[in-house]
């Protein structure tokens, strides 16, 4: 009865040749999306990674003289997708391990853990890994949803003089593990600073969002913040011009402000404002360097024509955090081709400093900060871009600001002891690997 | 000449019943429980296991317990995606609840739960039909996912709404979480796989089944003759629902590991279930697995195929994959509407009669 389905799979396996293990390289591997409802958006990160990744294998020969060999695999957003992704390469020794989807990260939390695989969550994620005693494998530098969450409320206290008392604030959400991940933080900062806070929710994809845009006319709110993702984010902003909300009380978190969520919107996104994890633009020295070793050598990843947008620009983030982490581990273990378990920790000592960041050719593009074992997030600074819609820009309108990070750290123990307590992890940070 | 009935006497009426009555099905399915219990846990690797071999058993029991409902009774459903959800957050919720119940136990009453629930929405079956009970079901679809994702009671109250599976172990070996092994979940998937479709396939031959299928050609003849709806119809849910709460608490607890309602079990679920039921043929057991195997193992394999053997881009391979998947449907549609089962019946009546066709 089950014969030709086992017919079928005896000939796939024939079909299928494992893949090999190439000595003297360094596996980075990429869990991307360009197809499926985030495609857009998931096409502009990977670009940025995959370019950066192109630049150090092209001007410096790799990352201490080891070439990285890059991997794809597409994920099109999907948990069931990014678990199959997973288990090709998990045997590949995988240097780090980037989903760029929250849903996909908590699939992953447990199994790279138990694999000894690290993962680096990059403002996304589950924010209680912060706690790297609990959580060893994972990372979230530079920052969180928590402390995006607080980063925008303290910008809005400075907006006014210090007190939200009585001030109402809408959260516009993604109905998703990620779009809910802020909701704990601003319910708590709630109580701390008397405002009122109504969260929505919006069903993935996002694309229908009137009613949730009628609820909050009726409510009148002073501020509306949005955790929104893909097509979400741009309906979210036509919507919200189509009401006249005044755009500049309108916030996003740094996954609500690309390009390709204000542009559809036209002159009305104008003054839209959203948190900003790192510089935009291409008016950092690397990208000369980009031109030259990368685009003109016709090596740029996709087509070519995210070049320096916000997403680019993280995706390159992303990248150059992972290479300086694995410039960390070369330099802890004394050895050029290094294993996950040296790269984690390469990543558990991470430090960034303004002169690296300039000697990078990245001045001023990120924050600084320094990776321990009990704090797996940075410091959790973010600034904030506005939205020119004339010039089609963003700039930055403020400078670094911090988030309340006692009120995280607190909360940031109890959910991850939480964790640690259901799933039998004794908290302790990792002793260096040996090899 | 291999393949037929000639030779092959039957000397009781049971024998005569049994459910493979040719000697050649009984011997391949002899051969395929002992291979897919015996040989093939010496041999997977995770990869296989979690990416492939899991997620087909899974989707097989679903397409089962929805090839029950609509194939069987022919009552159309578009809330298998609920159902899957319902049977893993109730897995989820005994297995936080009590810890030490064996995960087996776990499985089961996920499904009863999800019976349970599957009746309640089956009610409406009593007096709408055809579409309009589909969207009935559909409704069912929406408000289950909705009441998931919004009371903090069914995800034990976590930030992100997330659930997550702690590991439990089986004779010792863990089964589900980060540190089960291919084999284990494999083997527990397999077994649920087996006994589930022994219980299909035993129940639609019974008088239960013969009640369902009475309902699905004629409701009205039925119910003269004998055959009360109310009890084909509901049971029809229960078992059905049954079954989908089974796999959705096995796609959760063994294949996932953490979901969450609205990203894992929406309507695009519930459509490929129905697909999978459509393409492999209504109201056949072994349907359910081919249909299955087309539309899961089909995209990873053609995956494998574009991306790992010809190196080609893997945004140009998934797009490629949904042409080609898309088109087979169509095509196999086209060629058999009566699904990959009825393309498997000619061929074995061909070769009944091989090698001499006239």
């Amino acid at each position: 009865m089950m014969n030709m389905t086992r017919m079928a799979a005896v000939l796939a396996v024939t079909m299928t040749a494992a893949a090999p293990a190439v000595a003297q390289s360094l596996h980075f591997p990429m869990l991307n999306y360009r197809t499926g409802p985030f495609g857009p958006n998931g096409m502009a990160f990977a670009d940025g990674y995959q370019d950066y990744l192109t630049l150090i294998n092209e001007r410096d020969g790799g990352i201490g003289g080891v070439p990285i060999r890059m991997t794809e695999c597409e994920t099109a957003y999907n948990t069931e997708r990014g678990v199959e992704c997973y288990q090709g390469i998990r045997g590949d020794s995988p240097l780090v391990i980037q989903p760029l989807s929250t849903g996909i990260t908590y699939q992953l939390i447990p199994r790279t853990m138990e694999d000894q695989v690290p993962m680096h969550t990059m403002g996304y994620g589950r924010t209680s890994a912060v706690n790297g005693e609990v959580f060893n494998w994972t990372f979230n530098y530079p920052g969180t949803y928590w402390d995006g969450a607080s980063v925008i409320i303290n910008y809005l206290l400075e907006e006014n003089d210090g007190s939200l008392e009585g001030k109402k604030i809408v959260l516009l959400y993604h109905n998703s593990a990620y779009g809910r991940e802020p909701i704990p933080t601003l319910t708590r900062l709630a109580e701390h600073h008397g405002y009122e806070l109504i969260t929505i929710g919006v069903d993935s994809p996002g694309q229908e969002q009137g009613n949730q845009w009628l609820q909050i006319r009726r409510e009148r709110p002073d501020y509306v913040t949005m955790w929104g993702w893909g097509v979400m984010n741009a309906v979210a902003i036509q919507e919200a011009a189509n009401i006249r909300f005044p755009m500049e009380n309108f916030i996003g978190v740094w996954w609500s402000g690309s390009e390709q969520d204000v542009r559809p919107a036209g002159a009305g996104a104008h003054g839209y404002k959203s948190l900003a994890m790192h510089g935009t633009g291409r008016d950092y020295p690397i990208y000369d360097d980009i031109q030259e070793y990368v685009i003109d050598r016709g090596l740029a990843a996709g087509t070519g024509d995210e070049v320096g947008t916000v997403l680019y620009s993280r995706g390159m983030y992303a990248s150059m955090l992972a290479v300086e982490a694995a410039k960390k581990a070369q330099e802890i273990h004394g050895v050029e081709e290094i294993t996950p378990a040296m790269m984690r920790d390469g990543m558990a000592n991470l430090v960034i400093t303004e002169e690296l960041m300039e000697e990078l050719g990245l001045p001023g593009f990120g924050p600084a900060f320094e990776v321990t074992c009990q704090n797996h997030g940075g410091t959790g600074e973010a600034m904030i871009q506005q939205w020119d819609a004339e010039s089609g820009t963003w700039s930055l309108i403020t400078d670094w600001i911090a988030p309340n990070r006692d009120l995280i750290m607190e909360m940031v123990m109890e959910d991850s002891l939480a964790y640690a307590a259901e799933n039998n992890i004794e908290p302790q940070c990792l002793e260096r690997s040996g090899g | 000449m291999i393949y037929r009935e000639a030779g092959d006497f039957k000397t009781s009426y049971a024998a005569d019943n049994q459910t493979f009555p040719l000697r050649g099905d009984r011997l391949a399915y002899y051969l395929a429980v002992i291979f897919a219990l015996g040989v093939v846990p010496f041999f997977i690797n995770d990869y296989w296991a979690n990416a492939i071999v899991i997620p087909f058993l899974i989707y097989t029991i679903a397409a089962l317990g929805l090839n029950i409902l609509i194939g069987y009774c022919g009552q159309l459903s578009l809330g298998t995606g609920a159902f899957m959800a319902t049977g893993a957050y109730a897995a989820f919720k005994l297995t936080t609840a009590f810890p030490s119940l064996n995960i087996i136990f776990v499985i089961i009453l996920a499904g009863v739960v999800t019976a349970g629930v599957g009746v309640a929405f089956g009610l409406p079956s009593l007096r709408i039909k055809g579409f309009y009970l589909a969207v009935a079901t559909l409704a069912a679809q929406f408000f289950l996912i909705w009441l998931y994702t919004r009371t903090p009671w069914f995800f034990n109250y976590s930030p992100t709404g997330m659930i997550s599976m702690p590991t439990r172990e089986l004779f010792g070996y863990p089964v589900t979480g980060a540190s089960a092994t291919a084999v284990s979940g494999y083997l527990l998937c397999a077994v649920f796989l087996i006994a589930s479709a022994w219980l299909a396939r035993n129940l639609t031959r019974g008088t239960l089944g013969r009640q369902w299928m009475a309902i699905r050609d004629m409701d009205i003849a039925a119910e003269i003759i004998g055959v009360n709806p109310l009890r084909a119809k509901l049971s029809a849910f229960a078992v059905s629902s049954f079954l989908v709460g089974i796999s959705g608490a096995l796609f959760f607890t063994v294949y996932l590991g953490a979901a969450e309602a609205g990203e894992s079990f929406g309507i695009d679920k519930s459509f490929l279930v129905l697909f999978m039921v459509i393409i492999g043929g209504l109201g056949s057991i072994l349907g359910s697995f081919l249909g299955a195997f087309l539309l899961v193992v089909g995209p990873v394999l053609l995956k494998i195929l574009l991306v790992n053997n010809l190196g080609w881009p893997t945004d140009v391979a998934a797009h490629l994959e949904i042409m080609i998947i898309g088109a087979l449907i169509i095509l196999f549609l086209v060629m058999e509407p009566h699904g990959l089962t009825a393309l498997w019946r000619t061929i074995k009546e061909k070769l009944r009669l091989w090698p001499f066709p006239h």
